[in-house]
């Protein structure tokens, strides 16, 4: 009922209040496009108020004359209709008048166009790749690439009757576990592509948004000018959790980024807090990755805290945690319970494959099945630990430990 | 040409002879509407049929409207939704939209020229009777395992490609309307530019004639573009084609090439026929004739023409090269200028008219004001740099339910007040009528305005839950969107008046508006089930320019 009292007082401000309010807080109106970070976020803000702004004015016209006429020429007033039907001076009129109005908008987007397609001189190249349903960031020539998923706690409160109030969650659906890291004042490329299905990569406030395709190779750029948090997601529909793929970019003052490169490379993270990531170095030595690091990229991005539940009854090993690896990749479609969603998406719970042979498991999950992608881009060990998760978790008693040599093999 | 003539002659000739057979008037019971060839009671299975379309895809967009009216999901699983998003679309477009405008070219068509029938009577038998069996198959869909179609209406691959049960079935539901609606147009073109009764010339035909003639040749032109982009997918699901596969040397994005050269024009086929019958209320209500008749056909004429560059403004954001980017945005933003147009040509009709407000009316000028909103947003759109932001927000999703709920969908209620005297003999109930109007006014801008503001603040559409910042919007939406449904009820309880519980509804004149002009109303009412069996002549005073 509040939500009701509430919207009825929200349409009643924003009918009357509303161009009384504008002037000033237009600029981040929660209304209103922010004007964001960037040189290019600002000139498409303005193009869209100038264009706002004369939609306005043609409306006064418009709907005036309108309106007048309505009141002025009703039969009450205005018995007699007026017999004039044609008149060829006006029709050239209102037809070349609307002409120069577009003219007027259509020449400085064609400049602001032009300036968004210049992708050259840039100083950092980020490779994106969409997946079902989360992101894959490569920094090209770094060696450094990670993955980037919707973050614990918001996956834990959308699921259906999940009983958690998402407003007691931060940031709600606009949480990843990694972020992705840029420099500011430095010109970033983007190349975008997609792993399966085709993505939508969207930042408003950095006025940037391009469809991640797979086998195509989409470019764009951004040069932002604050450091900040920036969040976005996912724009072109891709499936079931098309609306929980969040995108979320930090930006940092380049001594910071630098910094922070410098740990990424050095392997210092990650699958342990973040199970996603998988940095050349953690790829190379998964097993050293144990150690708690708190996420270097994501101070608020609370690290993946998995409530309750001992990990695993499966004899613990060095590497990664199965359960996080579990509920960062699989438990989008197989539940956090191993439920699963039949028929689309299979109980693990009960299964045969789960309980079949380990090989069988290992290569699902490596090369996929129907609707489930592979899973090729983690690494052995963590392939393992999921593996080894559900063979002795969600209510399935294996008993054995899957090695990261087994999924090497199995590759 | 002279060869199609003769060849229309033969066909108005076993026509007649068919009429012979039949002379006295309809079968009883059910087969009347089962075997019916009569494009009278073909216009009222098309419009009944879209009405309970309207009904089930309204329901859906309640499904829809309810899982959004908190963060958090609450009712049914993503998976669900995207369903639902999807049939939402399809049966509102296919189901609700097409059938209602084909049921006025059905009712209406053949009265406004002067003939007695469309020139193919058994086609348009057929063309209906294959869409309940299209739309059982599409809604059947929900009830197998793993449910219904989920990648959208709009079919991307490689999305569309990972349903399960469903895809086939869609594909082939597709394709049977696609049929239906290829043999309504033609039926629509061969009897319009063969049987318009003696003296009416193309220039002197009612607009919402003229607006269906395009209509039918823009229909002609791009479902079968839609046949062959749908078959492409089926061969790429189950034959080993790559058309669109990357992998196999296909390309997605041609995929959204073909459906968008298919999906603009489509959005005008929606619209057209709308302007048409706009452009027939006005001037009976205005008590004023159509102010530049001439200029309003020409617009109509280039908007169609226009409608076959500018698809790729639905793709600006693929990645197309700059010149493309360009040009797209230079042809979508010239759209504005023959629409403008015709909304100024609308305004100068009423100006120094002598108006008065029926029902009919009021949803005329309901169109006009927020039609042309919708085309507002549209021109926003139409700037690419910006419409990086805007571009599968829920920005775009406002701007189309203006331009389909109270542009397409609005006109198809005037409309149907404004003949259903002639069609049933007794008049609406006009203070429910006016009820229903505001009602459905207000609501409708409840509903959608609304979705302007959360666009803009950065919520993308095809979304089942969304972040806590995006509620009081979306609050508002879902409010607006159940009560606009349930007013409609209004309307379905004065039309079944007028069609059915007719006891104390009052009967209405051969001329039913004192403004209106044209054929049709020189006929008693109710029409009789055969009209225009000797053509009418049409004098040298411009008939349609009323």
């Amino acid at each position: 009922m509040s939500n009701l009292i509430r919207g009825l007082m929200l349409a009643t401000a924003g009918l009357t209040g509303f161009a009384a309010r504008a002037a000033d807080t237009m600029e981040n109106a929660y209304w209103n496009l922010p004007k964001g970070v960037t040189d290019i976020s600002n000139e498409v803000w303005h193009l869209h108020m100038a264009a706002f702004w004369v939609c306005v004015a043609i409306a006064v016209v418009v709907f005036g004359v309108m309106f007048y006429s309505i009141f002025a020429h009703r039969r009450s007033k205005h018995p007699v209709p007026a017999t004039f039907h044609h008149s060829t001076t006006v029709e050239i009129i209102w037809t070349i008048i609307p002409f120069v109005i577009l003219i007027g908008l259509a020449v400085p987007a064609a400049g602001t166009l032009i300036k968004q397609y210049d992708s050259r001189n840039s100083d950092l190249t980020i490779k994106i790749t969409g997946y079902q349903w989360k992101w894959q960031y490569e920094y090209v020539g770094e060696g450094v690439s990670f993955f980037s998923t919707l973050d614990a706690k918001s996956n834990e409160a959308r699921q259906l009757g999940s009983g958690i109030d998402p407003k007691t969650v931060p940031h709600y659906l606009h949480n990843v576990d990694n972020y992705l890291v840029l420099p500011v004042g430095k010109k970033v490329r983007f190349l975008l592509t997609s792993n399966d299905v085709i993505h939508g990569w969207w930042v408003p406030d950095l006025a940037i948004k391009k469809d991640a395709i797979p086998g195509f190779i989409n470019d764009m750029w951004t040069q932002i000018n604050e450091p900040g948090i920036y969040r976005g997601q996912c724009t072109v529909l891709c499936g079931r959790d098309h609306g929980f793929m969040p995108v979320v970019v930090e930006a940092k003052t380049e001594a910071e980024y630098a910094a922070w490169l410098a740990k990424m490379k050095g392997g210092e993270t990650v699958a342990a807090a973040a199970p996603a990531i998988a940095t050349d170095a953690a790829v190379d030595a998964p097993a050293a990755a144990e150690p708690v690091v708190a996420e270097p990229a994501a101070p608020e991005a609370a690290p993946v805290e998995v409530a309750a539940a001992a990990p695993a009854a499966a004899p613990a090993a060095a590497g990664p945690n199965g359960e996080k690896v579990y509920l960062g990749n699989c438990a989008a479609c197989h539940q956090a319970t191993g439920a699963g969603l039949p028929p689309t998406f299979p109980a693990l719970t009960g299964s045969k494959v789960v309980a079949g042979p380990a090989a069988g498991v290992i290569t699902q999950v490596l090369k996929g099945k129907n609707a489930m992608p592979p899973f090729a881009q983690l690494s052995d060990a963590e392939i393992a630990a999921a593996v080894t998760y559900v063979r002795n978790n969600l209510g399935n008693k294996v008993g054995d430990t899957v090695t990261a040599d087994q999924v090497k093999k199995l590759r | 040409m002279a060869k199609t003539h003769d060849h229309s002659h033969a066909h108005g000739h076993d026509h007649a002879h068919d009429h012979d057979d039949h002379h006295h008037g309809p079968d009883k019971g059910v087969m009347r509407w089962i075997k019916t060839t009569n494009h009278k009671d073909l216009g009222t299975l098309y419009l009944w049929f879209s009405f309970i379309m309207f009904f089930i895809g309204g329901l859906m967009s309640l499904v829809i409207r309810a899982e959004l009216y908190a963060p958090g999901m609450q009712f049914i699983d993503p998976e669900f939704y995207n369903q639902m998003i999807t049939l939402h679309a399809l049966v509102m477009i296919f189901g609700g939209v097409m059938p209602g405008f084909v049921g006025l070219a059905n009712w209406m068509v053949p009265m406004m020229i002067g003939c007695s029938d469309l020139a193919l009577p058994r086609v348009n038998n057929w063309g209906f009777w294959i869409l309940p069996f299209a739309f059982t198959m599409l809604l059947s869909t929900l009830f197998l395992p793993g449910g219904g179609p989920a990648g959208g209406w709009t079919l991307y691959p490689p999305l569309v490609l990972q349903g399960g049960a469903s895809f086939p079935l869609t594909i082939f539901a597709i394709h049977m309307l696609g049929i239906s609606s290829i043999t309504g147009a033609i039926n629509v073109v061969v009897t319009i530019m063969n049987m318009r009764a003696p003296g009416m010339t193309l220039l002197k035909m009612p607009l919402f004639v003229w607006t269906w003639l395009i209509t039918a040749y823009l229909l002609i032109a791009v479902m079968p573009v839609l046949a062959g982009a749908v078959t492409m997918l089926l061969t790429d699901k189950y034959f080993g084609t790559s058309f669109f596969n990357a992998a196999g040397g296909g390309d997605p994005v041609m995929f959204e090439h073909i459906f968008w050269f298919f999906g603009h024009p489509e959005v005008y086929i929606m619209i057209l026929p709308a302007f048409g019958i706009v452009s027939t209320i006005i001037p009976t209500f205005a008590r004023k004739q159509l102010f530049g008749y001439d200029s309003m056909v020409y617009a109509v004429a280039s908007i169609a023409f226009l409608s076959f560059i500018v698809w790729a403004h639905h793709m600006f954001t693929v990645g197309i090269p700059l010149a493309g980017e360009l040009f797209f945005m230079f042809s979508t933003m010239l759209i504005a200028v023959p629409t403008g147009v015709k909304v100024f040509n609308w305004l100068a009709t009423m100006w120094r008219g002598s108006m008065t407000f029926e029902t009919p009316m009021l949803f005329a000028i309901g169109f006009v004001f927020l039609f042309t909103i919708g085309g507002f947003s549209g021109i926003m759109l139409a700037l690419a740099p910006v419409d990086f932001q805007y571009h599968n927000s829920y920005f775009v999703v406002a701007h189309f339910h203006y331009v389909l709920v109270p542009g397409a969908i609005f006109s198809i209620i005037a409309a149907i007040y404004y003949w259903i005297p002639k069609w049933t003999g007794v008049m609406y109930d006009e203070r429910l009528g006016k009820i229903h109007f505001w009602l459905s006014a207000i609501f409708i801008n409840v509903t959608f305005f609304p979705q302007h503001f959360v666009g803009l603040a950065g919520m993308p559409r095809r979304i089942p839950d969304y972040a806590v910042q995006f509620t009081d919007f979306n609050v508002i939406s879902t409010w607006g969107a159940f009560l606009y449904f349930i007013a409609q009820f209004i309307m379905i309880y004065n039309f079944l008046r007028c069609a059915i519980w007719r006891k104390g509804m009052v009967p209405a004149t051969s001329q039913v508006w004192e403004g209106a002009h044209g054929l049709e109303w020189t006929v008693p009412s109710p029409a009789p089930y055969h009209t225009f069996e000797d053509p009418p002549h049409v004098g040298d005073e411009p008939a349609a320019a009323h």
